[in-house]
């Protein structure tokens, strides 16, 4: 190889301003906006619009931070599965090192800047996030034990808690309550992913329950979590953060939800294969809505309060 | 001699210096803006200490 050949191989993989920000985990982190800000609107305490922006931005780059931290330690399994493949470090377009120190000093200036924004609270709870998701979840139980995404999925639901320390400067049964609701979708949501993804855990060596306990069993862990969630998510209803249009949404979406759980249920590999996981790729785009829709009666429930209406 | 051609990495670095740039730009302005909006609601009042004349 000439010296001309090896620059231009390392010039063609100078990485640029969009594959930091895919380290960022961008579509992760429009969930974590949303839920945090959800949080931030539902709470009692109005926030000041400018102190509100860069509290939700700092949460955002938070979790970007973590994004980047997690696609650090996981560089060698993302090489290996086709869905992460093309991510920035298995791609060669970005060092592991780099992404260390992104990730490192992205968390630093996410934590401190939303303690002097906010408070110390919400400053304390988006660190904790952090270090649950990348060492709590990433490097430890990851790749130890088949319910990593049910412990793991706290990280995940922790930003409308956050959102609303940064409105109260504390935590209350509503925060807990919207924590929950992320936390029990969290599993259906990932197993249902796991199903059609087939193979791509199995040769990465994470251990999730279709590697562990074979797919039958996560098709009936699918239905037992959406029963649980469905009881949370319409018991939510009739708390201070619910009222007719959420309990209305959530009746809607959950039995929906249910009813996809349930046919996820009764197929079997023969059924999925054939018509390549349709009703298993079909539940996982409706538990996107189904979050979505959730946290967006939330805030409608809020908003009308604001106006005397709304809640009961 | 001058090299007048541009090649793709040139324009993939000043796209990456743009968003550094910008980036810089728009978290000073949202340090202003967070200064500001503190120090008008009054979060940060100097200290009163006893003044004598």
């Amino acid at each position: 190889m000439s010296d001309a050949s090896l620059n231009s191989v390392s010039v063609e993989r100078e990485a640029s301003f969009g594959d930091f920000f895919a380290l960022l985990k961008p579509r992760v982190m429009t969930l974590v906006v949303f839920t945090a800000l959800v949080g931030l609107l539902a709470a009692p305490t109005p926030v000041h619009p400018m102190i509100a922006f860069a509290s939700i931005l700092f949460i955002a780059i938070g979790g970007g931070a973590s994004g980047a931290l997690n696609m650090w330690w996981d560089a060698d399994i993302d090489a290996v599965m086709k869905r992460t493949q093309k991510r920035p470090i298995p791609a060669g377009k970005i060092t592991e090192s780099e992404a260390l120190s992104f990730g490192v000093a992205l968390s630093g200036l996410s934590v401190i800047m939303l303690g002097l924004a906010a408070n110390w609270v919400a400053g304390a709870l988006l660190g904790f996030t952090i270090f649950f998701y990348v060492v709590i979840y990433t490097m430890w139980l990851k790749r130890w034990t088949p319910q990593n995404i049910v412990i793991g999925g706290a990280a995940g639901a922790f930003p409308p808690m956050i959102g609303w320390a940064v409105a109260t400067g504390g935590i209350s049964i509503e925060s807990v309550l919207m924590f929950c609701l992320t936390f029990m979708w969290t599993p259906p949501h990932f197993w249902a992913l796991a199903l059609f993804m087939r193979k791509d855990y199995d040769n990465a060596g994470v251990p999730m329950l279709t590697v562990t306990h074979g797919r039958r069993t996560t098709r009936v862990h699918i239905l037992v979590y959406t029963l649980l969630l469905a009881a949370l998510a319409i018991g939510a209803g009739f708390t201070s953060i619910g009222g007719p249009v959420y309990l209305l949404t959530a009746v809607v979406l959950n039995a929906l939800f249910i009813k996809g759980a349930w046919d996820i249920f009764r197929r079997d590999e023969v059924m999925s294969e054939a018509d390549d996981f349709k009703a298993e790729r079909g539940f996982f785009k409706l538990s996107l809505l189904y979050l979505f829709l959730h946290f967006g009666a939330i805030l409608i429930e809020a908003v009308l309060q604001r106006f005397g209406l709304g809640g009961w | 001699m001058a090299i007048n051609k541009l090649h793709e990495i040139h324009t993939r670095r000043f796209g990456r210096n743009l968003g550094v740039g910008l980036l810089l730009a728009g978290f000073i302005a949202i340090i202003f803006g967070l200064t500001v909006v503190k120090v008008t609601r009054g979060d940060y009042e100097p200290p009163r200490g006893e003044t004598t004349y």
